[in-house]
C-alpha cells in the first residue's frame, strides 16, 4: 500500500510512520519520521499486536468520520490492551473476562465497544435488542443510571462516614423513585 | 409447604401433555434484574437483602393469579432445597449460593421465581409436555403484570441487561425436556445432538447447566436471546426444532421395533424386573432403568402401569424426595436400600 522510500513530511527523513486520516469527511495522508510522530503525539507502542492497532485505526476513522474524534486520532488515545473502569461499579472489563459476569447495569455503556464485541460473539451476531419493551421505557432509560450512580455514592458516603451527605443521596433516590411510581 | 411436596409429583410433571411420547415438559425463564441496582456480584450482603426484600413483597402483593409461597431458601436446610432442585422449583446454583435468596412458587408448582440467582429476579414456567406458547403466555403475564410495580434494568440498544451478557436483550430461554432413548440405542445420538449444536441450542443433562444426561432426558434450550422476539425464539421450537428432534427419535424407535423387537422387549422386561427385585439400588441405575419402562409403555409393551406413575418414580426415587419421605436423613449405602424397597413396594401397588 504504501511505498518505502517516501520522505517524512515534516523533515524529509525516510517515513516510517504512515497515517490515513479522515477529517470532515476528507481523506489525509500523513507520512512521518518516528521523531516527528512522536513530536506530534503520535506513539505506536511496540507491544501492541499489529490487528489490534489496524482495529483501532478503523474504529477511530469511524470515529473522526461521524465528527465525534479531534485530530491525530488514528492512534487510539487509549491502546486497545488497557484496561477500561466502570466509575460506578468499580469492576474492570478484566475483571468481567475473567469471572464472565457484569457488575452494574452501567458496564454495558462503560465497557463500550469492548463488550460490544463479546457480546456480537455470544449472540451469534446480534448486537440490538428486537423484543419486549418495558412499558416504561422512556422514564427508566433516563433514569437508571443515575439511580445507580446515586446509590454508588451512596455507598461510598456510608464507607466515608459522611452520614450528612449519604442522608441527603438516600433522600434524592427515594424522591426519584417515588416519582416514578406515580 | 415443603413437607407437602415430597410425597407426590409436581403436576407439570406427572401429567401427561401434547408430545409426551418424547416431550416430557416445556420450561421458559426471564432474566431480570432491578434498575439502579448493581449486579449481585458487586453486592454486599445488605444490598442483597435489599433486593431479595424488595423483590418478595412486590411479588407477594401482585396477583398472579395464582396462590403464592414464599421459601427462604438461604435458611432452608440442605435436605429442603435439594428437594426443590430435584422437583425443578431453584437451579443447582441457588441451592448452593450462599447469599441471601429465595424463592416463590405457585401452588401446582408450575411457576417458580427465583430471587438473587444469577440475576435479581429468574421466573420460569413449566408445563408438561410440549405446551410452550401456553408457558410462554403464562410468563409474559407474570412479567407485565410485575413490570407495572417493579423497574427493570433496559437500555434500548441491548434490551433487559442481565449479568451476564450470554442473557441479555429478552432474558428469555426457552427449553424442552426431551426423552431420547432409541436415539441412544440407534447410535444416532450423537448426530442428533450435533445438529441441535449447529442450530446454536444448548443441550444439558436432567437438571440444566452442568448435569450429565440421566436416564436419556436431555435439556435443549436456546443461546441465543439477542436480536430475536421472544415470539420468534418460541416459533423456532415449535416450528423446527422440535419437530425435527422428535421426528429423528420416533424414527428411531420405529427402526428399533422392525428390525431389534426381541432386544428391545428384552431391555424394557429386564428392567422392570430388575426395580422389581433388587433389593438395593443407585438413583443412577433407577433412571436408567425407569427410561426402558418409560420406553415400554410407549411402545406398548407395558400395559400394567401407565406414565404417570413413570413420572413419579422418577422423581420420587430421587435422594432428596426418599428420605423426606422416610422422614429422616439417610446415607449413600442405606438410601440405596430404601430406595430398593420403595420401588418394590410402588411397583407391585401399580400391577395389582
Amino acid at each position: 500500500m504504501m511505498s518505502d522510500d517516501r520522505k517524512c513530511d515534516k523533515c524529509g527523513k525516510p517515513a516510517t510512520v504512515h497515517l490515513t486520516e479522515i477529517v470532515d469527511g476528507k481523506k489525509l495522508e500523513k507520512h512521518l519520521c518516528e521523531e516527528c510522530a512522536e513530536a506530534e503525539g503520535i506513539t505506536i507502542k511496540a507491544n501492541v499486536p499489529i490487528g489490534q492497532l489496524l482495529e483501532n485505526i478503523i474504529q477511530h476513522a469511524q470515529e473522526t468520520a461521524s465528527g465525534e474524534m479531534s485530530q491525530n486520532a488514528a492512534i487510539a488515545s487509549a491502546p486497545a490492551n488497557e484496561d477500561v473502569i466502570c466509575n460506578v461499579c468499580g469492576m474492570s472489563f478484566a475483571e468481567y473476562n475473567e469471572h464472565g459476569l457484569l457488575g452494574c447495569p452501567n458496564d454495558y455503556d462503560a465497557f463500550g465497544e469492548k463488550l460490544a464485541k463479546a457480546i456480537l460473539h455470544v449472540q451469534d451476531g446480534s448486537d440490538r435488542h428486537v423484543g419486549k419493551i418495558p412499558a416504561n421505557a422512556d422514564v427508566m432509560l433516563t433514569l437508571q443510571n443515575r439511580i445507580l450512580k446515586l446509590r454508588s455514592d451512596l455507598r461510598q458516603a456510608i464507607h466515608a462516614e459522611q452520614y450528612e451527605h449519604a442522608a441527603q443521596l438516600r433522600d434524592t433516590i427515594k424522591a426519584i423513585e417515588e416519582q416514578q411510581a406515580k | 409447604m415443603i413437607s407437602d411436596l415430597s410425597n407426590r409429583a409436581s403436576e407439570w410433571l406427572c401429567g401427561i401433555g401434547p408430545m409426551h411420547d418424547v416431550v416430557v415438559s416445556s420450561r421458559v425463564r426471564l432474566a431480570r434484574n432491578l434498575a439502579g441496582m448493581p449486579f449481585l456480584s458487586k453486592c454486599d450482603a445488605r444490598q442483597k437483602s435489599e433486593i431479595l426484600e424488595k423483590l418478595r413483597i412486590a411479588i407477594m402483593a401482585c396477583d398472579l393469579g395464582e396462590k403464592l409461597t414464599y421459601v427462604d431458601v438461604a435458611r432452608a436446610t440442605p435436605l429442603d432445597r435439594e428437594l426443590l432442585t430435584e422437583r425443578h422449583l431453584i437451579s443447582r446454583q441457588h441451592a448452593a449460593s450462599d447469599s441471601p435468596r429465595g424463592v416463590i412458587i405457585s401452588d401446582n408448582e408450575t411457576v417458580s421465581l427465583m430471587i438473587n440467582e444469577e440475576d435479581h429476579l429468574r421466573m420460569q414456567v413449566l408445563r408438561s409436555g410440549l405446551q410452550l406458547n401456553e408457558a410462554f403466555d403464562e410468563i409474559f403475564r407474570i412479567d407485565a403484570a410485575l413490570e407495572k410495580v417493579l423497574n427493570y434494568a433496559f437500555s434500548s440498544r441491548y434490551g433487559y441487561l442481565t449479568a451476564c451478557p450470554t442473557n441479555v436483550g429478552t432474558g428469555l430461554r426457552v427449553s424442552v425436556m426431551l426423552h431420547l432413548p432409541a436415539l441412544k440405542l440407534t447410535g444416532e445420538l450423537d448426530r442428533a445432538l450435533r445438529a441441535a449444536r449447529d442450530m446454536k441450542l444448548a443441550v444439558r443433562g436432567l437438571y440444566g447447566e452442568g448435569t450429565d444426561s440421566l436416564g436419556d432426558f436431555f435439556q435443549i434450550s436456546n443461546q441465543i436471546t439477542l436480536g430475536r422476539s421472544e415470539k420468534d425464539i418460541v416459533e423456532e421450537f415449535l416450528s423446527v426444532i422440535v419437530p425435527e428432534l422428535l421426528n429423528y427419535e420416533r424414527k428411531a424407535r420405529q427402526a428399533l421395533m422392525a428390525h431389534d423387537a426381541t432386544d428391545i422387549e428384552d431391555k424394557i422386561f429386564r428392567a422392570l424386573a430388575i426395580l422389581q427385585s433388587a433389593r438395593k439400588i443407585t438413583s443412577k441405575e433407577t433412571m436408567y432403568r425407569l427410561s426402558m419402562i418409560r420406553l415400554g409403555v410407549h411402545l406398548g409393551k407395558i400395559t400394567s402401569f401407565d406414565l404417570k406413575a413413570v413420572n413419579e418414580l422418577s422423581l420420587l426415587a430421587q435422594p432428596a424426595h426418599l428420605q423426606k419421605i422416610l422422614g429422616r436423613e439417610i446415607q449413600d449405602e442405606e438410601r440405596q436400600k430404601v430406595r430398593a424397597d420403595f420401588l418394590r413396594q410402588r411397583l407391585k401397588a401399580c400391577s395389582s
